[in-house]
């Protein structure tokens, strides 16, 4: 029954989103209407007006029973209901319980069911939440919003219904791929695609305001949360998603530059920019029409990031299947919206006038190049991932990989960085070059000072090199905006913005620091033979066999050994009989200056096994700069909410 | 400086910024694409030794060797049609066995064999790497 009463939900929750964008429609329509003078202006407004007041309703109303559909397909996970296809061919009763959870979405259509059910909620939440953007601006909004859903509910219910029944059940199913199951799966999608509807919301915001000719502060401010959400879920998921590959993989990277990385990463780098404009618009009624073109192109990226993921056309754990029919339905979806969006702004875009004007040199000028140079990176990236899948339509096979993405990204990246650091301590409108320069003394001679200890101490890499000396000179540009300040009265976005800086400076020393000093160590080792690795000697001290709730593992025994003391490791070789697989799972010791990270491979006939040991110096300096990204956009957040929370108080006392 | 003006130069700039890319991109994409061979492409074509490439197709059957050293592994890939012998110094993937489809990162030498500096075996068994899928359709019976 669960299974029929979420096909049921889900086809209510998609004539309801077509009811919201109809409605939408017609209430747009009629109050346009009364604003011409006509005889029954009454009785059109009043028409207009109950139209327009039932969207928001139904949209939460949406938003709740396409949750309920999503619970009912967990439902039938938790169950192991083997007479629901999805469950057969992407769970198996012996799996434990968090992968059967989460397993709900570790597949093409349970993945895409997740995908419309956080559309859903976060349209309801607009609802709910939104009340100081002008009326009609936020029923464009909503009607755009359903639009989107529309799309994806069709996808869902004539392509891939998660819902459909198989008979006769089998009596098990055929599993999970063992390298989802890991607590990663019940975090990494959902994260992401938080990220990717909530830049959909914001384009929804986009599209309103373009429908209505609003584009203004106004619409700056009800965009900016949304936009800033979505991204704290794209860098918390873009992280997680590193780690997750970094540790499970066993091949002691971090990044491979992978197709589905970069469909995460484009829209990260577009939302990034889209950030950084909208505050420009907000506070000081700037960059209009480029504030939307973003909104555009970072939709259109969260779009291709779908395509690419969901449409089977690329060979990676993200593609869950190959149908060919699907990927030329999210095509079909991709062109509608991006060239519908597309068209709209071009018919529009004469009408959104011509926001305050700035000197470049300027904080609005340094906001203008940091949004440049993310697009060059942005255009870069967008290229690399999709030249190999245009050359295969025409019959040439090609790969793009790091030795690309390195020699391109890597140095606009390093300029982008030195910008960063100068930009906050720039003032709005109008700056001095010498002053900036001036203020940017001790930044300056941080890097200087890196430059030439790394210069004299250690011979690397030009990127590296950059890379490390630009980190100690952002990590200083990124707290000075706080220097000569009263701490206690520095708004919390004003260390927001502090924090999430220095987050990039930690994360790019972690990333030039693994490229510059990683060791690799890989040899076929007797039990006791000493090994050494960076700072550490390590022993095999045995190989014994371990059993888990659905695998079986050969377990090596590792003492690594720094100076006094010593730790075991215990690198695995698992075996899955559901489906048969085999994986390595990586043993890490994480200490202060960086990571030990051992794989076990194979052994051979004289009885030696294969090794594979890394010491990457302050490699977790990656993630733990990721984080603090994250939590520097969390910062602003809650920082701009309670300052306009302060504000709506204070006009209110004065009413 | 007046608004209109102010526009434009940013439209332009923005322009600037795209077009760069692209140059940027196909200027590298000239030399940095990894193209990918089978071995009877390669024997065809005879890429350049020592440019980053791909090849792709099966593990021959019984072509599978270990060195001494314990580490570095030597093995044949074929289409069906022609085989390259390929040098590999690491731990294979989990999937890489014998007569399974695999992929190698790596460079051709003067002597037509591959050095891999990477393998890429099939992710789970649902899945076939299309490049393989491509170069091996004629010889797909060959599997087991």
């Amino acid at each position: 029954m669960m299974a029929e009463a979420g096909l049921a939900a889900l086809w209510f929750a998609a004539a309801l989103a077509a009811l919201q964008l109809v409605m939408a429609a017609i209430g747009l329509r009629a109050s346009a209407g009364s604003s011409t003078p006509t005889v029954r202006v009454d009785d059109e407004k009043d028409t207009a007006g109950s139209v327009m007041a039932a969207v928001r309703p139904v949209a939460i109303v949406q938003g709740l029973i396409v949750a309920v559909a999503m619970v009912m397909l967990i439902g039938v996970f938790l169950q192991s209901d083997m007479s629901v296809r999805l469950v057969v061919e992407n769970s198996h009763s012996a799996k434990p319980w968090l992968y059967k959870f989460a397993g709900a979405w570790g597949n093409h259509e349970g993945s895409m069911l997740l995908w419309v059910t956080i559309l859903g909620l976060a349209g309801g939440a607009v609802a709910v939440l939104e009340r100081r953007l002008d009326e009609r601006t936020l029923i464009a909004t909503l009607g755009a919003q359903a639009g989107i859903a529309l799309g994806f509910y069709a996808f869902l219910l004539l392509s891939s219904n998660p819902f459909d029944r198989i008979s006769p059940a089998p009596r098990d199913g055929l599993g999970l791929n063992p390298l989802l199951q890991d607590p990663g799966l019940a975090f990494h999608p959902p994260t992401l695609y938080i990220g990717y509807v909530g830049i959909s919301v914001a384009f929804s915001f986009a599209v309103g305001a373009l429908i209505t000719r609003d584009v203004g502060p106004a619409f700056a401010r009800a965009m900016r949360p949304w936009v800033l959400g979505a991204w704290i879920f794209l860098t918390l998921g873009i992280t997680a998603g590193s780690y997750w590959a970094y540790y499970e993989l066993g091949w002691g990277g971090w990044w491979f530059w992978d197709p589905v990385e970069n469909a995460s990463l484009m829209p990260w780098l577009a939302a990034t920019a889209l950030l950084h404009s909208v505050t420009v618009l907000a506070t000081r009624d700037g960059l209009r029409a480029w504030t939307v073109m973003l909104a555009v192109v970072a939709f259109s990226m969260s779009m291709i990031g779908t395509f690419l993921v969901r449409s089977g056309i690329l060979t990676s754990v993200h593609a869950f299947a190959v149908d060919p029919r699907r990927g030329a339905f999210i095509l079909a979806l991709l062109a509608i919206y991006i060239g519908g969006a597309l068209v709209l702004f071009a018919a529009r875009v004469g009408t959104v006038r011509a926001g305050n004007v700035f000197d470049f040199v300027s904080r609005e000028g340094a906001l203008v190049a940091n949004n440049l140079l993310l697009s060059v990176i942005l255009g870069v990236v967008l290229i690399g991932t999709l030249y190999p899948i245009v050359a295969a339509g025409f019959g040439v096979q090609l790969s793009i990989g790091a030795p690309f993405f390195d020699k391109t990204v890597g140095p606009i990246a390093l300029f982008l960085v030195a910008i960063m650091g100068a930009g906050p301590l720039m003032r709005w409108r109008r700056d001095q070059g010498q002053a900036v320069v001036a203020r940017m003394m001790w930044p300056i001679a941080a890097t200087c000072f890196a430059a030439a200890g790394l210069f004299v101490f250690a011979s690397i890499g030009i990127l590296p090199f950059l890379g490390l000396s630009l980190a100690a000179g952002l990590a200083v540009a990124s707290v000075a905006p706080l220097w000569g300040r009263n701490l206690r009265r520095t708004p919390l976005f004003t260390y927001g913005m502090v924090v999430a800086h220095l987050g990039i400076a930690v994360s790019l020393a972690g990333m030039a620091s693994d490229s510059a000093f990683t060791r690799e160590t890989l040899v076929a080792a007797r039990v006791g033979q000493p090994i050494k690795a960076g700072p550490y000697v390590i022993t095999l001290d045995g190989i014994r066999p371990v059993v888990g709730q659905n695998w079986s593992a050969l377990e090596a025994q590792l003492s690594a050994t720094r100076g006094e003391s010593t730790i075991v490791l215990h690198p695995q070789s698992r075996f899955f009989a559901n489906p048969v697989t085999t994986t390595n799972e990586s043993a890490i010791l994480t200490t202060w200056d960086g990571q030990l990270y051992t794989v076990l491979g194979q052994s051979d006939t004289e009885g030696r096994w294969q090794l594979r040991l890394w010491w990457k110096p302050y490699v977790t300096l990656i993630w733990l700069g990721g984080a603090l990204i994250a939590l520097g956009g969390a910062l602003s957040l809650v920082g701009r909410w309670r300052r306009e929370r302060r504000s709506a108080h204070r006009q209110e006392a004065w009413a | 400086m007046k608004a209109k003006h102010q526009r434009l130069t940013l439209a332009l700039l923005a322009l600037a910024a795209v077009v760069g890319a692209g140059l940027l991109a196909l200027s590298a994409l000239k030399d940095q694409a990894a193209f990918f061979y089978s071995p009877s492409d390669a024997l065809r074509d005879n890429p350049e030794p020592g440019k980053a490439v791909r090849l792709g197709g099966m593990v021959a059957a019984d072509s599978v060797r270990r060195a001494a050293d314990g580490i570095t592994v030597r093995f044949a890939v074929t289409d069906g049609k022609a085989t390259t012998p390929v040098m590999f110094a690491g731990i294979v993937p989990d999937l890489f066995r014998e007569r399974s489809g695999v992929v190698a990162e790596g460079h051709f030498n003067a002597d037509h064999s591959f050095t891999a500096t990477n393998l890429l075996a099939k992710h789970d068994e649902k899945y076939m790497p299309p490049e393989v899928a491509g170069a091996m359709h004629e010889t797909k019976t060959l599997a087991p």
